[in-house]
């Protein structure tokens, strides 16, 4: 099983929130390995989103290959075919 | 003075002493997140005090709490709790307890694989379709080898929590 150390990708998300699983979808297609953090459903307590991304909401992704920290499902879909993508 | 009813738990095959505590990967909880770790990622860290308790809301997972933390043994060990309850319900008790700022964390393991692996399931009276772990406390070492370990033999049973400073002492 992998862990945030192992996987390249963390993926901080709520269960059932829509704009995430549409991130883990793309993600899946791609093949690309990511840890999923679960993070506070209350807005206001989702600091460990806010220290990474500037924001407390999610989908919000780290991708340590790149260095790049992003929220907003449509920009991380983007960035993920754009990365690694391939075609 | 009161009659304190207890019941004896049946013997047990459970891992002891010297043994290696077998791996499992499961949801850990802390105060901000939740995330799928492997028991022996913490070992590789250092010694970790695995306990396991109760159902999240039950008497004795707070009276749990109140003395694991009431001792200071996270800077020795890493204290670790597991229960059948969901992650939600491990968010609860954090806040419940003022433990999530603390450097505690605990297992969520609804479907009691990891008691079954340990072999310390405790089948409970009048829930039908539930189990869970019985109290116990795991210390375990840097290669998940067991170096001391107490089981209740009753229910309900608690801890010797002086016996278990002792072990972290020895460490």
């Amino acid at each position: 099983m992998m862990t945030a150390e192992d996987s390249t990708i963390t993926l901080y998300r709520l269960q059932g929130c829509p704009y995430c699983e549409r991130v883990v979808r793309r993600l899946n297609e791609l093949e690309l390995d990511y840890q999923s953090r679960f993070v506070e459903p209350l807005h206001s307590e989702r600091n460990v989103v806010k220290r990474i991304s500037g924001k407390r909401t999610v989908p919000a992704i780290v991708d340590r290959n790149t260095g790049v920290t992003m929220s907003e499902s449509a920009n991380i879909v983007d960035y993920l075919d754009r990365n690694y993508g391939g075609a | 003075m009161v009659d304190f009813e207890v019941v004896s738990l049946p013997e047990t095959e459970h891992v002891g002493v010297g043994e290696t505590a077998p791996d499992f990967t499961r949801p850990l909880v802390n105060g901000e997140y939740w995330e799928n770790v492997d028991l022996s990622d913490l070992t590789d860290e250092g010694p970790v005090l695995l306990g396991f308790h109760s159902m999240d809301g039950a008497f004795p997972a707070t009276y749990f709490w109140k003395e694991m933390t009431a001792r200071d043994w996270t800077e020795d060990v890493q204290v670790v709790g597991l229960s059948i309850s969901d992650p939600y319900a491990h968010k609860q008790l954090l806040r419940e307890r003022g433990l999530v700022d603390a450097p505690v964390a605990l297992f969520s393991d609804p479907a009691n694989g990891v008691a079954e692996a340990y072999g310390i399931v405790n089948h409970l009276d009048g829930m039908a379709g539930i189990e869970e772990p019985r109290p116990a406390l795991y210390l375990l070492d840097d290669a998940r080898e067991v170096q001391y370990v107490w089981v209740a033999e009753e229910w309900p049973d608690f801890p010797d929590y002086d016996e278990a400073e002792a072990a972290i002492d020895r460490l």
